[in-house]
């Protein structure tokens, strides 16, 4: 319970940090840097209304306080108030709502599938340490090393542009030809997975390294231990022995899980913007083409805060898998 | 150096000496200088040719110059913010493990937020607004994203000089009435080169590829060349639609294949850090079988003639 309540109490820090980051980031900024963008947004043809709003976000026309401003936009997030995109005239929340869904649709598939994948073939390889798969841990680091957008074009152009196989453009077809109506209907939704397997391919091979090595590294590790070994002696299948030692080396893994998801989620956001994936990266590219500044810190936020929640969740797999980790700290 | 003697890592630092080595003379060995246009009137680029290795841009510009001439830029920011976020991470991660206390909660604190934290992200808000003259220096960009980029070593750096405090050999140093900063130069530093060497590299293959996505997204002024800002170039013009693969493609590779000699790198470092994990299909342990629980010993292990003639218990005892 007390290692529990520890950290959550660290999450609501880690959150309070990145609202608050968040804030501050724009206003640190040296020198007229922000003011710039800003004169430039005022150039373009925003009506006044939007003007204000923003003036009012960034503290730039009227004359409150720091402070005055940051209570003002700590109540506005709880509301659930990001602001206005300049870009779309529309509430940031909004647009995020549109584009959740493609997001967390594609990341959650795709890095879901790379751990369950990567793991498996982890234990398999950590298993059977000089078969033939142990040839396969360099071509797997090929794909980690490189850059997910990078993976991503490459990707892209092999299996889409030259090969043909899969669609490599939108989410879902809107060619002239298509009369898809979004929801759940058969065509469109066939359509949205057919359109979804390169980014989440992409996804799925830059992540899929780390779960791999990290996994066969920890097997080696473990099949060293005195427990395996007595597995071993009593004369239990050899599945059941592997199953021993991946119970236990499954562990750090989870940890590992928790380090990563970050570079996970911008990769994937990246790798959006490739695809032009109706998602939240998509958004982005959008926002830094425009200098849309609210809808960039609004994605920012979303993104810290889905972060933090799936390190809680490990965090909370991890204390019901080990019970080591209930009693410490 | 036995982590010389793996095949990945002799490949793995060849090629980063190649590509070290062009991005040192690539701007002067290149045909053309990277402004340098074809012509001003014809604004469909063209594919390679004779005249032109990799053919040109939408502007003309001389594509294979263009390639030797980044990589000096992408290189030296990545390789910056590699050293810069070591520095740091020793800072943070040796401080925290070596003190304890609160130091090390708040440090640790410190270390796990920066983790959840999305570097490119928080990269593209501080760097957008930013002059093209600013985001052209490669110092202040690399120091920039090590800021994003340390927290990871800390982490790990941390970790170990937990498990080194405890050692018996700093404990006698500490005995002996060494001072604390020495205590940490000397003895505990030395002992984390291995981990350090692997997060400085993950810390530039991270940096390469923020740099390179920074400045594809058009964040970085174009002003620079640099792989990503030909990368950007031809996003904007839809190179990849209209299938001109001779633009992207080269900046692509390039990039890739610095992320790859890294990783090759890497591998060799995790075998010297821990020897367990050498893959048997390569090396010494190639046909040995590997029996649940026991760690086989070779008899090859030490070279003949050097090992030491074993000598009879008996007789060694004075």
């Amino acid at each position: 319970m007390r290692t529990l309540l520890r950290r959550l109490g660290f999450y609501l820090l880690a959150g309070f940090a990145a609202v608050t980051l968040n804030f501050f980031l724009a206003r640190l900024l040296p020198g007229s840097a922000l003011q710039n963008a800003l004169a430039k947004l005022r150039g373009a043809n925003l009506d006044p209304d939007a003007i204000r709003a923003l003036e009012a976000q960034y503290g730039t026309g009227a004359d409150h306080s720091t402070l005055s401003q940051y209570l003002t936009y700590l109540s506005g997030l709880l509301h659930g108030d990001l602001g206005l995109s300049t870009s779309q005239s529309a509430p940031v929340s909004s647009i995020l709502g549109d584009t959740l869904p493609w997001t967390l649709g594609l990341v959650g598939t795709a890095t879901a599938l790379a751990f369950v994948v990567g793991t498996l073939a982890g234990i398999v390889v950590g298993w059977k340490r000089n078969g033939l798969l142990d040839g396969l841990l360099p071509a797997v680091t090929f794909f980690q090393s490189v850059p997910y957008f990078i993976l991503a074009f490459l990707v892209m152009m092999t299996l889409g542009y030259f090969g043909g196989f899969f669609p490599y453009q939108n989410g879902y077809d809107t060619g002239r030809h298509a009369h898809l109506t979004p929801g759940w209907n058969g065509p469109f939704v066939t359509s949205v997975i057919e359109h979804g397997t390169l980014p989440a391919l992409t996804v799925v091979l830059a992540s899929l390294a780390g779960w791999m090595i990290g996994m066969r590294n920890m097997m080696i590790t473990t099949m060293d231990e005195d427990y395996v070994l007595v597995a071993a002696a009593k004369g239990l299948p050899q599945w059941r022995v592997a199953a021993v030692a991946a119970r236990n080396a499954i562990l750090p893994t989870i940890s590992n899980f928790a380090l990563s998801i970050s570079l996970v989620v911008t990769g994937s956001l990246v790798t959006e913007i490739v695809f032009t994936y109706p998602g939240v990266g998509w958004q982005i590219y959008q926002a830094v083409l425009t200098g849309d500044y609210p809808l960039l810190q609004g994605i920012l936020l979303v993104v810290v805060f889905t972060v933090l929640a799936v390190n809680l969740v490990a965090d909370l797999a991890y204390v019901a898998l080990d019970p080591r980790a209930r009693k410490e700290a | 150096m036995r982590a010389l003697r793996s095949p990945k890592v002799l490949a793995g630092s060849a090629l980063l000496l190649v590509l070290l080595l062009l991005a040192v003379v690539g701007p002067l060995i290149a045909p053309h200088s990277a402004d340098w246009q074809a012509d001003r009137v014809s604004g469909l680029p063209l594919a390679p040719s004779g005249r032109f290795w990799l053919g040109t841009d939408q502007q003309q510009h001389d594509l294979f110059s263009r390639l030797l001439s980044g990589g000096r830029d992408t290189l030296l920011i990545s390789f910056l913010a590699g050293l810069f976020a070591c520095v740091l991470s020793v800072a943070v991660g040796v401080t925290a493990g070596f003190v304890g206390g609160l130091v090390d909660d708040l440090l640790s604190a410190l270390a796990n937020i920066f983790l959840a934290l999305p570097g490119l992200l928080i990269l593209m808000v501080i760097m957008k607004p930013l002059p093209p003259e600013e985001t052209s220096d490669p110092l202040l960009i690399g120091s920039v994203i090590a800021l994003t980029a340390w927290a990871w070593g800390a982490r790990v750096l941390r970790a170990q000089t937990l498990a080194l405090r405890a050692a018996d050999y700093v404990e006698a140093a500490r005995v002996i009435g060494e001072r604390t900063w020495r205590i940490i130069l000397f003895e505990v530093v030395p002992n984390l080169l291995p981990i350090l060497a692997s997060a400085f590299i993950f810390t530039v293959i991270y940096g390469i590829g923020t740099y390179t996505a920074l400045a594809w997204l058009g964040v970085i002024s174009p002003a620079s060349v640099t792989w990503g800002t030909v990368l950007n170039e031809a996003q904007s013009s839809g190179a990849a639609v209209n299938g001109y693969w001779w633009w992207y493609l080269p900046p692509a590779l390039a990039v890739a294949l610095v992320g790859i000699a890294l990783a090759l790198v890497n591998f060799g470092i995790d075998e010297v850090i821990n020897p367990r994990l050498t893959s048997a299909r390569t090396g010494r342990a190639r046909g040995v079988v590997f029996r649940l629980g026991l760690t086989p010993v070779l008899k090859s292990a030490a070279p003949q003639g050097t090992a030491p003639a074993p000598v009879p218990l008996k007789e060694a005892q004075p």
